[in-house]
């Protein structure tokens, strides 16, 4: 009955009630939506590299190596020599190795040269292969298989002739060396979407004719002539590494930084992720903060309401106190109603977020390749539903124990 | 032999905080099912008798006592129990929870009363709202949708129920007019010698005194006590 009075108490105040509970909504969708955004961010990074074991790349330091060779933020100070990593190669830990090459790109994406070897163990996702949806791998020495987002962004298809520019941001282009769009990968959600890869040999050949980084003046290198080419690398910028058993990993790894013809560096892709979770972390918690305050903004909101209902409330708990509420009882009374309005904003707000997700979730991934799982609240979530009704109930503690002591002092008496 | 319902003896009382008002009542009896008007004007006391008389307050010196019970003996949260159980309250107006049902109006009470809500029949609500005069169905109305006149027949229903033995009313009919005034009357006085309770009632208007056993003037059996701020 305490309940349906409650219940019915709010419905008679439906237009205050209502906002109220609406800014508890919006703060709570807003506080999930931050939360599933960052969980959302925090799994995507981790669903990038999969199965992978080791990264090696030029000493640096080992969050840059993550961020140059797997999500090709950033660039590398330096290259691995294609001796160092053919010692690695040779190792009989290594399962399997795959180089990186990177530098070049085309428009706004990153070019990658590569061997074939990374179309079948690359893994993202738990451990899931990338699929060549249109057209096929990379057969030719002029074909470019690209991700989907370079697909999407500039309109290509299978046989559209792509041109490499030299560097990153740069003017120079290597014209003379087209290549083919041969394939476009699947959407994956990782970085390989924004990816142009072409094979280790091609970034060789497109740099026949440079030296240190510049085209070498009026030399130009037939075509035909650069296929007939021995085109081994003399460096790669990274390599990945599979081991044939988790129990060599760290003796391979310890290995690779003790290698003494080169100094070179051999990461876990997890621990440095962990190392870039505590770098973003400081962000991620002032983001969370800043969300939980406009929860916590919404339920003073709530408070105040309560508070300044209070006075043309004087009467109605007289007659609550004439009928044997105890002064508790009101307090109870009012610490109820703001558990119910907190308990509808929090489901509004989870209602609010699961609509946005629907809406949002197509545009977020293929504007920012971030992938929103549209799934059952969490635990957490669940957790921080109930934390907003039983902060509101504490925070209507304050205007209950006014009501409290006001309800002492009327008894009967209010005369409005 | 039974006692009486009511009994106040050498009671002086003085508001915590408002210095200014006092009240003291050195002795003041109601039998059982005595119906009793007290007049006073405003500012007389009237309230403040009633809030001792149902233990919102208690007596700073002095004893009332209802149906046996010295209220000065019962914790707080007795009181309010006591309260539930032993007093059935009419205001003067704005009596009712507008936003409930008439029924749970009528049934406030015994929510905080399990004695008097094992006292009260099955359907007494609906039974007390048909002998009130009341359109069949008002029980599932909400009580702010009721006209002033059918409100203040609920919150007799309210007090009614589970017959407790005393009904403590606040000037009831001060918010309707001379003809309603009159009916409302009769329906209450028949339902209170049906149901054997006391009334004491606190009211301004003489002219109501002739359905009481008693009339007694406030100023008789009190002496309010002001003190300059």
């Amino acid at each position: 009955m305490i309940l349906r009075l409650a219940i019915g108490s709010l419905l008679a105040r439906a237009l205050t009630v209502g906002m109220t509970i609406l800014a508890i909504a919006l703060s709570v969708a807003l506080f999930l939506g931050v939360e599933k955004v960052r969980t959302g961010a925090r799994a995507s990074f981790a669903d990038t590299i999969s199965g992978t074991d080791l990264i090696v790349g030029a000493r640096s330091g080992s969050v840059q190596l993550l961020l140059y060779s797997v999500f090709r933020i950033g660039n590398a100070t330096n290259n691995v020599t294609w001796e160092s990593y053919q010692d690695i190669a040779k190792r009989s830990e290594v399962d399997w190795i795959v180089p990186i090459s990177l530098g070049d790109s085309h428009r706004q994406f990153r070019v990658m040269g590569t061997t074939q070897a990374f179309f079948e163990h690359y893994k993202y996702r738990g451990g899931r292969s990338l699929e060549i949806g249109q057209g096929r791998g990379l057969d030719d020495l002029y074909d470019a298989v690209i991700g989907a987002e370079v697909a999407t962004a500039l309109g290509y298809d299978v046989g559209d002739p792509i041109v490499v520019s030299h560097g990153l941001a740069s003017f120079t282009e290597h014209d003379d060396q087209p290549f083919r769009v041969a394939g476009i990968i699947d959407r994956t959600g990782t970085p390989v979407d924004r990816t142009v890869i072409v094979s280790l040999e091609a970034i060789e050949a497109i740099h026949v004719d440079w030296q240190s980084g510049a085209q070498i003046p009026g030399q130009t290198t037939p075509v035909e002539r650069i296929r007939q080419m021995d085109l081994k690398p003399s460096a790669v910028t990274a390599a990945l590494v599979g081991v044939k058993s988790r129990l060599q990993i760290f003796g391979l790894q310890r290995w690779i930084n003790e290698y003494p013809e080169e100094p070179l560096l051999a990461i876990l892709p997890g621990v440095a992720l962990q190392e870039l979770w505590q770098i973003v972390g400081v962000a991620e918690t002032a983001l969370i903060g800043v969300s939980a305050m406009v929860v916590v903004t919404a339920l003073l909101g709530m408070m105040a309401m309560i508070f300044s209902s209070l006075n043309e409330r004087r009467r109605e708990m007289a007659i609550w106190r004439a009928m044997g509420a105890r002064p508790a009882t009101i307090l109870g009374l009012l610490v109820l109603e703001a558990a119910l309005m907190a308990a509808v904003g929090a489901a509004l707000g989870l209602a609010l977020l699961y609509a946005g997700l629907v809406i949002a979730q197509p545009l977020v991934d293929s504007g920012f390749g971030l992938w929103l799982p549209i799934e059952p609240p969490t635990l957490r979530e669940v957790a921080v539903l109930a934390g907003v009704i039983i902060a509101a109930a504490l925070a209507s503690l304050l205007p209950a124990l006014r009501a409290y002591r006001l309800s002492l002092a009327d008894g009967m008496m209010v005369k409005i | 032999m039974m006692g009486p319902a009511l009994k106040l003896d050498d009671v002086r009382f003085r508001w915590p905080g408002r210095a200014s008002f006092g009240l003291s009542v050195p002795t003041f009896r109601m039998g059982q099912g005595e119906s009793v008007l007290l007049i006073g004007d405003s500012g007389s006391g009237k309230s403040t008798l009633l809030s001792l008389v149902c233990g919102i307050v208690t007596a700073d010196t002095g004893r009332v006592v209802v149906a046996g019970t010295d209220l000065s003996t019962l914790r707080a949260g007795a009181r309010d129990r006591f309260r539930a159980e032993q007093i059935g309250v009419i205001f003067q107006q704005f009596n009712l929870l507008p936003y409930a049902s008439v029924s749970d109006n009528i049934l406030l009470p015994l929510r905080f009363a399990p004695k008097r809500r094992k006292r009260a029949a099955v359907d007494e609500a609906t039974a007390l709202c048909s002998a009130l005069g009341l359109p069949e169905g008002t029980t599932r109305t909400t009580a702010g949708r009721l006209s002033v006149g059918q409100q203040q027949r609920v919150a007799v229903a309210r007090a009614l129920i589970g017959q407790p033995p005393l009904i403590v009313a606040d000037e009831p009919t001060s918010a309707l007019d001379a003809t309603t005034q009159d009916a409302f009357l009769g329906l209450l006085f028949n339902q209170i010698a049906a149901s054997g309770s006391s009334l004491l009632m606190v009211s301004h208007d003489e002219r109501l005194g002739d359905r009481f056993d008693r009339v007694v003037p406030l100023s008789e059996i009190a002496r309010a006590e002001r003190q300059a701020a």
